[in-house]
């Protein structure tokens, strides 16, 4: 089920090479996708990210990296849960520069498990790793933060409305189309052309223009389980894969904050019942005639 | 210690006889647990320990996150992603650091407003008041700083814009902003000190805390009635007040479980939500953020700092009489710093004779707006500083100086105050009674 909101969001900074919007970003559309991870007892689902994994490694990495991700991280507890032996193989496909081979000359070896993911492989393509934090956009609406605590309504959802948020640029953009850059209804601090704006400069559309191309059309990866691969569900698994890559310890988070929840409610509990014993025999008034 | 009359700590075994004459710490100890307390205070009165707690967290996780930490411009950032990643428990530490510091200021701003509506800053706990604002004050210095250590977008462009305030001052406002830097602008000379300084504070906090605490040991606590525990006699005395240990101190644990559940919560649940998603972006000088915003806690001083724009009459004003040294945005940052010192002279500004605002029916009213204000403020302050945001800070800065400047000493001259109990004991009988819906009645052979 996919209820279509309209988020204000303030999403931070524009590294896309776009420049520096000059004026207040305007509206842009992110949709509530319903994410296994969300909710209290909400986690991850490991075939998710296996699916997420197959589309970053297919179609995302072949610009952005994953700087602060390990490739033993996808055999964790948590995560993907790739078996050793496929983990092993999956880091064994890239190569890293080793500066302690060749007598200290340096040289390229295939990766192992400690090594890290790739850094970006295109200047100006930011890194994924914390991607799904640093656009949670928590500010919506009127700067209340409501949504993120009623939708769940963050970082994953953006980057899902962000695959599917490619469209016609709409009418007033016609002829002024910044070149190079494609129209996205949930990007929001992208460069718009000043036909797109009112007399104050606000933008009178949803979404900017992005220097990224569409990255996911429908169909791009076949998942070997045969699972659906259309545009909404690929959005949806590569969204939870890179939430994944931001909040490796999500499931264990969770766990411990229950844990904890329960503990201090029997700890209340306790005290309450200490304190109400404690207390009553000073919080009766003694009858006297006078 | 002076103070209510109450029973003093005498040593009986040998042991302790030795240990009383060299060293009387176990004297010490039991004087401060074993403090009159007055038996009416209610449930506003369980945010000291409160903060105690959360002091106690900051450092206890602090230490343990310095361990991993590197304060390194080209390191910064990723060593918190290793925390976040690879050290054990790592998330958990920094979630409950970085939330402990909003756990610290929720704490403090109903520490605070309890003081102001009960007249816990009013004669004689002038001291203690003080000294809580400076505990107040070392706090925002010491998340501010703490804030900038991750080297995100919001701690490094923030620091340019906290540091610029001191820019703003008159003559030797750029000297002062390259002292606190330590360069002309945010780097790593910045950054180290700020490291530094974050580890140093809390123990300066921790000290003052042990002041302020003996501040009030010695005037004792106030209570929602204002009215001083009678000291002529230790029986007199029995009457109103109840020991600390074990009254209070189960009382406010009971109190501490509730809140901290709600905080775990919300490390567990929504750890990032009181953060700035930016702020998981590296920082970089080239790119600055859309809207700058600092943390919550800072949001109702910040609304105050940019509530007076240069089209202000009073900073017309300003500017016009002091030949245009002071400009709007040294008028700002006076105003942000001014917020909190006519918070700090409450004492005296305050002339009404009675304490307790329960029997000021006038301050009511004025106190509840007050509090409503701070809440706009702090709404406002998130929001940009555009359209009919800035007309709503200034109302609500103006409100806030109203308060502490006019209507405070005004309120003592024409507010009528009702007539307080005559004694504690009077309200805690009157509130606990059974014919007034009090616990319920137990025989007590002891009376």
């Amino acid at each position: 089920m996919l209820k279509k909101l309209a988020l204000s969001a303030l999403l931070g900074l524009s590294a896309l090479g776009t420049g520096t919007a000059a004026l207040a970003a305007g509206e842009a559309h992110v949709e509530d996708f319903d994410f296994p991870f969300e909710g209290p007892f909400g986690s991850y689902d490991p075939l998710q990210l296996q699916r997420g994994l197959k589309i970053y490694t297919e179609v995302c990495a072949a610009c952005h990296g994953l700087q602060y991700l390990s490739y033993r991280n996808l055999s964790e507890e948590g995560g993907p849960m790739l078996p050793e032996d496929q983990m092993r193989a999956y880091a064994a496909q890239y190569e890293v520069f080793d500066e302690t081979l060749a007598d200290g000359q340096g040289d390229y070896r295939p990766a192992t498990p400690a090594d890290r993911f790739g850094r970006s492989a295109v200047a100006n393509a930011p890194d994924l790793s914390l991607m799904a934090k640093a656009r949670a956009g928590f500010h919506g609406p009127y700067g209340l933060g409501i949504n993120q605590i009623l939708y769940g309504m963050g970082g994953p959802e953006y980057i899902a409305s962000l695959m599917v948020g490619y469209e016609e640029a709409p009418e007033c953009a016609i002829g002024n189309e910044p070149a190079g850059f494609y129209y996205n209804t949930a990007f929001a601090n992208g460069s718009v052309p000043d036909s797109c704006r009112d007399e104050h400069g606000h933008v009178t559309i949803e979404g900017s223009w992005i220097a990224m191309p569409p990255p996911l059309l429908g169909e791009d990866v076949v998942f070997d389980d045969g699972h659906e691969n259309d545009l909404h569900h690929e959005a949806a698994d590569v969204a939870a894969f890179l939430m994944w890559t931001a909040e490796p310890h999500l499931n264990a988070r969770k766990a411990a904050g229950m844990q904890g929840m329960i503990f201090l409610v029997i700890l209340a509990a306790l005290l309450y019942l200490t304190n109400k014993r404690l207390w009553a025999p000073h919080k009766t008034r003694v009858e006297r005639d006078h | 210690m002076s103070g209510i009359p109450h029973d003093h700590y005498e040593p009986r075994t040998s042991g302790e006889k030795w240990l009383n004459r060299r060293l009387p710490v176990v004297g010490l100890l039991y004087d401060t647990l074993m403090i009159p307390t007055p038996k009416n205070l209610n449930w506003m009165w369980i945010w000291g320990i409160v903060l105690v707690f959360a002091l106690v967290l900051q450092i206890a996780t602090g230490i343990v996150l310095v361990m991993h930490y590197t304060p390194h411009v080209d390191m910064a950032f990723a060593s918190v992603e290793h925390i976040m990643r690879n050290v054990n428990g790592g998330f958990m530490l920094r979630y409950l650091h970085a939330n402990g510091a909003s756990l610290f200021f929720f704490a403090v701003y109903l520490h605070i407003f309890r003081g102001l509506y009960y007249g816990s800053y009013k004669a004689p706990r002038e001291v203690t008041w003080i000294i809580g604002m400076l505990i107040y004050l070392l706090m925002m210095a010491t998340g501010f700083m703490g804030y900038v250590l991750p080297w995100g977008q919001m701690s490094f462009h923030g620091t340019a814009v906290i540091t610029g305030l001191f820019g703003a001052i008159p003559f030797v406002g750029d000297s002062i902003q390259t002292w606190l830097l330590g360069a002309g602008a945010v780097g790593q000379p910045a950054l180290n000190r700020f490291f530094s300084l974050h580890y140093l504070l809390p123990f300066v906090i921790t000290g003052l805390v042990v002041v302020h605490v003996w501040a009030f040991h010695s005037t004792g606590n106030n209570n929602p009635t204002g009215v001083e525990v009678r000291r002529t006699s230790k029986a007199e005395a029995e009457k109103d007040t109840l020991p600390f240990w074990p009254y209070f101190v189960i009382k406010d644990l009971f109190a501490l479980a509730v809140i901290l559940i709600v905080f775990f919560g919300i490390v567990a649940y929504m750890p990032n939500f009181l953060g700035h998603p930016d702020n998981y972006v590296e920082a970089n000088p080239l790119a600055t953020p859309s809207h700058i915003v600092p943390e919550w806690y800072f949001l109702p001083f910040y609304a105050i700092l940019r509530a007076f724009t240069a089209d202000v009459w009073v900073v017309m004003f300003a500017n016009w009489v002091t030949f245009g040294i002071v400009d709007a945005k040294f008028f700002g940052v006076l105003a942000m710093f001014g917020a909190i010192a006519v918070m700090a002279l409450a004492p005296w500004l305050d002339t009404s004779s009675v304490r307790s605002g329960r029997y000021r029916p006038m301050f009511k009213w004025w106190f509840a707006l007050l509090v409503v204000d701070f809440v706009v403020l702090m709404w406002v302050g998130a929001m940009p500083a555009e359209g009919i945001y800035p007309y709503i800070a200034l109302i609500g800065a103006t409100y806030w100086f109203a308060y502490f400047l006019v209507i405070l000493p005004l309120l003592g001259v024409f507010e009528r105050p009702l007539t307080p109990p005559s004694t504690i004991e009077e309200d805690f009988a009157a509130h606990y009674s059974a014919h007034t819906g009090g616990t319920k009645t137990v025989v007590n052979p002891a009376e």
